[in-house]
């Protein structure tokens, strides 16, 4: 993957700050040279020359100088504060209460829930899904303004994906909002970025963003629900997925499994990655987190279960067919 | 057997600590006098720096590859937390007030402070917060929530050791004792001034630890209800900050800010005070523009209230509230470079001399003005959206706090450490430790600005391997190596200077204010005999200069 920063933005949002950030840093530059270039001026001009013990000048200052160390910065400062409403204004416009939002993203300790309220900017809304969900990896589609709403489960999260714009809280009790408009399709990463407990460095962000068909696409196909297995060993693991206590955690829809505290896993093997990205998804990577859940993500929401070989492959080989 | 202890008075003010002195320790634990408690101040500083800074590099250890598993993660947020919170409460509070304490009564040319008894009760109630704070390391696990301690992750249940408790009455203790010592030393300056020494007159060191003590007074009452309400939701299942009861988890942000950010100007003014006193002395030029520096630092105080929420500004609080405090926080760079000004002004004309404390001040203006620069991008609140709670701001705070406070804290050992001890820290070996110092600081963080512009945040136990992050955090671990031998290396230089340091007679700088009048140094028990009135701001030097001296001394009088 390529080097994803604030300096290289792909979004409205994020282009307007950075064109603030390279104002600002530019203007910064000039400060710290003239302080630099006169600190080095001065101490290389007044160093006492040896065996000279005699006093500096007897200057106890000079108003015309204080003035303008006074006069200058406010001048600067007024104009950047004027840049910085601007900018602000147009990253957060305000939200009309009877916009609903396209996405909304709950955090949870340490997984990001995703969900789509609406058909929003699919091209045949008769056909497409009311209500999408899904966890930790983001679609989203390019070309247009996204309402995103933000909410938190349990703890306060943050969600910034630093080449798409600003980063915003996730409040338990509060709903907080940002608009996006990504300019390219492509895979943008990020992480949260409030500390939210032990595994804050894995909850990271995968946004996948994508031209209107594509994600429309991809909307309908995660609207349907969850694949019947396919082969006895995927039966089995569904039965035991079934009756282990996955299904009071996990949701999978078109089957009795419907918990809410932890990810969605309908379509679960369609998503490039488990657990936020520390892990990509396949058969032997679902089986050995479903084995050990606390060695590979210490202090994550999912206990540790006394499972047989056997049972671990099957249940993996069902979750990965999820598709 | 019915034998009292007999408390005994100190008999020197640097009273000896070896075995063949059977009651030097326990003088130590029962002085009262200005001057021991200040040293005793220090030393908690400095033990709590060592301790800070090995967790510290312990966490770059841990960060210097990608996917590490050196430290196990819940080890980790313990030890950021502990890290944060021993640096600003028991590394930055301690130096401050064993340098305000050691030096105010001296430079006013007073005897004591106002209450010496209440003296010793802050400092031991400092010293006590931080044991407790480290008491939970055996008690069940440090506090592992961040210095700031957000809620709800404060709350019981998503934090069930206790650790959180130990945070919280471990800063409320020592947060007592700083409200004590503040009340001290506001009363003991309007009180206790020589004649003569009006209110424009006192030295700078003097005016700004005095108004720092009114913030430090009206902000630590904001983190102590915090904290008391903390505990009360913790222990007794109130529900101030609990969201899933009811509480509101923006509450203690407001209130841990209210009182964080003055915190802050808290450390950094007195950093400030020091490096008025040092440019001055080593430039030998009085200071240029007294009374912008001294109303910058009444400006800063007073802004200071003012621009909390610029931590808040990505919780959602609304353009009105955004623009508010964006405008408040980058009013205060304005009195701030204010100051950068008069301090080059100082030297402008001057006959610098290039001690140890004045190298550190130098530095300092450079790096201080690099952590100024990004913290005023961080008042311009898309700025902050984007770089907040990244690794750029963990670069800008130690700018902050390594290039103004701690910076601020050495020159001042430098600077005054012959008058404490009687003996001169070895400028050449002193040397050394500033180059390693500032090579390993600006080595570590520097490159952190990169880091959290490629999306690093901060307090992650570790991170994905992603294009340079490999590379930039190594160098960063190898630097902060560079920066920890440094300290260890300063540790040696004490050490060795207290055994067979030059001595450094009562005068060594040929300085300009009144600690340096004493008749030796350490100075006597008794401060002064007597002073004359004095006229203007260099006391001192004026007294050299009409040959009025108090104490008539010999050049380099060994005082011990
Ligand atoms: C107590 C609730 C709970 C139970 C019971 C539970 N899980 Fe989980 N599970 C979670 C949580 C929480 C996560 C998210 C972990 C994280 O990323 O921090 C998770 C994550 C997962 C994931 C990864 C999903 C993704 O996209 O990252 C899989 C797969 C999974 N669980 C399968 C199972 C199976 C199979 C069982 C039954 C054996 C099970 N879980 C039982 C709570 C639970
Ligand atoms: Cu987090
Ligand atoms: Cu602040």
């Amino acid at each position: 993957m390529f080097l994803q920063a604030v300096e290289d933005p792909q979004s409205f949002q994020a282009e307007h700050i950075n064109r603030l950030f390279n104002q600002f840093n530019i203007a910064a530059a000039c400060i710290l040279l003239l302080v630099v270039f006169l600190v080095i001026y001065v101490t290389t001009k007044y160093r006492r020359r040896h065996g000279d013990d005699s006093e500096g000048a007897p200057i106890e200052g000079n108003r015309r100088v204080e003035i303008l160390m006074i006069g200058f910065p406010t001048v600067l400062l007024a104009w950047f504060f004027y840049k910085t409403l601007a900018v602000s204004s147009a990253v957060m416009p305000p939200v009309n209460p009877t916009r609903q939002p396209d996405i909304i993203i709950t955090g949870h300790q340490f997984w990001w829930e995703v969900s789509y309220p609406r058909n929003a900017g699919t091209p045949n809304p008769a056909n497409s899904p009311n209500y999408v969900i899904t966890a930790n990896e983001v679609h989203l589609p390019v070309g247009r303004p996204l309402l995103m709403e933000l909410r938190s489960a349990d703890v306060i999260h943050d969600w910034w994906v630093p080449q798409l714009g600003n980063k915003m809280d996730l409040v338990p009790g509060n709903k907080n909002y940002l608009w996006l408009n990504i300019r390219r399709p492509g895979d943008y990463i990020g992480a949260c970025s409030e500390f939210c407990g032990q595994q804050h460095a894995w909850m990271r962000i995968h946004v996948v963003a994508q031209e209107p068909a594509d994600f429309a696409r991809w909307l309908d196909s995660n609207a349907r629900n969850a694949n019947p297995p396919a082969d006895a060993l995927a039966r089995a693991g569904e039965t035991l997925f079934q009756t282990r206590t996955c299904a009071g955690c996990h949701r999978i829809r078109g089957t009795p499994a419907d918990g809410a505290a932890g990810p969605d896993l309908t379509h679960v093997g369609n998503r490039s990655t488990i657990l936020t990205g520390l892990l990509s998804t396949n058969e032997e990577n679902l089986a050995s987190w479903i084995d050990h859940p606390q060695e590979i993500k210490q202090g994550s929401y999912m206990p540790s279960f006394m499972f047989s070989k056997d049972s671990i492959k099957a249940i993996a080989h069902y979750l990965e067919q999820l598709k | 057997m019915g034998t009292t202890i007999k408390i005994p008075e100190p008999s020197a003010p640097f009273p000896g600590l070896g075995v063949e002195n059977a009651q030097g320790l326990l003088q130590w634990i029962s002085a009262v006098d200005h001057k021991i408690i200040g040293v005793m101040y220090l030393l908690t500083s400095v033990v709590f720096l060592v301790l800070g800074g090995v967790l510290a590099l312990l966490m770059r250890v841990q960060l210097a590859i990608p996917m590490n598993h050196f430290l196990h993660p819940e080890v980790f947020n313990q030890f950021f937390t502990m890290h944060g919170t021993t640096m600003i409460f028991f590394v930055a509070m301690p130096a401050i007030f064993g340098f305000a304490v050691y030096f105010i009564p001296l430079m006013i040319g007073a005897n004591e402070m106002a209450f010496p008894r209440l003296n010793a009760f802050g400092f031991w109630l400092t010293f006590f917060g931080g044991l407790l704070l480290y008491f939970s390391f055996v008690a069940g696990g440090a506090p592992d929530a961040g210095w700031f301690n957000y809620a709800p992750l404060n709350e019981r249940n998503y934090s069930y050791n206790h650790g959180i408790d130990y945070f919280a009455i471990g800063l409320l203790v020592s947060g007592i004792g700083s409200v004590a010592t503040s009340i001290n030393i506001i009363v003991t300056v309007l009180h206790y001034r020589v004649p003569g020494m009006a209110l424009n007159k006192l030295p700078l060191f003097v005016w700004m630890i005095f108004v720092n003590s009114f913030l430090l007074l009206a902000a630590f009452p904001a983190l102590n209800a915090a904290l008391a309400e903390l505990l009360l939701d913790r222990e007794l299942n109130a529900h101030f900050f609990n969201t899933a009861g009811g509480g509101s988890a923006l509450l203690w942000q407001h209130l841990f800010w209210i009182f964080g950010h003055p915190e802050v100007y808290i450390v950094i003014l007195p950093a400030f005070a020091i490096y008025s006193e040092v440019f001055q002395v080593f430039s030998r030029k009085p200071i240029f523009g007294y009374a912008f520096v001294a109303a910058s630092s009444v400006a800063i105080a007073l802004l200071s209230f003012g621009v909390w929420a610029h931590h808040m500004f990505a919780v959602g609080l609304g353009d009105t509230v955004n623009s508010f405090f964006g405008a408040s926080s980058m009013l205060i760079a304005i009195p701030t470079g204010v100051k950068i000004f008069n301090w080059i002004a100082t030297m402008w004309g001057g006959k610098i001399h290039f001690s140890v404390a004045m190298l550190f001040a130098i530095s300092f203006l450079i790096e201080f003005t690099i952590g100024g620069l990004t913290g005023v991008a961080f008042a311009m609140f898309p700025i902050d959206w984007q770089l907040t709670d990244t690794y750029y701001v963990v670069a800008h705070m130690h700018y902050v706090f390594i290039g103004g406070v701690i910076s601020g804290m050495l020159a001042g050992l430098f600077y005054w450490f012959p008058k404490i001890t009687g003996k001169y820290l070895d400028e050449k070996a002193g040397k050394w430790f500033f180059w390693l110092f500032v090579i390993g600081f600006n080595g570590t963080f520097l490159i952190q600005h990169v880091l959290g512009m490629i999306g690093m945040p901060r307090r992650v136990y570790t991170y994905p391997n992603l294009p340079w992050y490999g590379v930039l955090n190594f160098t960063s671990t190898f630097f902060a190596f560079v920066m920890g031998f440094s300290i260890l290396l300063l540790v040696f230089i004490m050490r060795r200077a207290m055994r067979h340091g030059t001595p450094a007679g009562p005068d060594p700088w040929n300085a300009y204010t009144l600690e340096w009048a004493t008749r030796t140094s350490p100075p006597p028990l008794k401060n002064f005999e007597d002073l004359p009135a004095v006229t203007s701001r260099r006391a001192w030097w004026d007294m050299k200069q009409q040959a009025v001296n108090p104490h008539p001394q010999t050049k380099n009088d060994d005082p011990i």
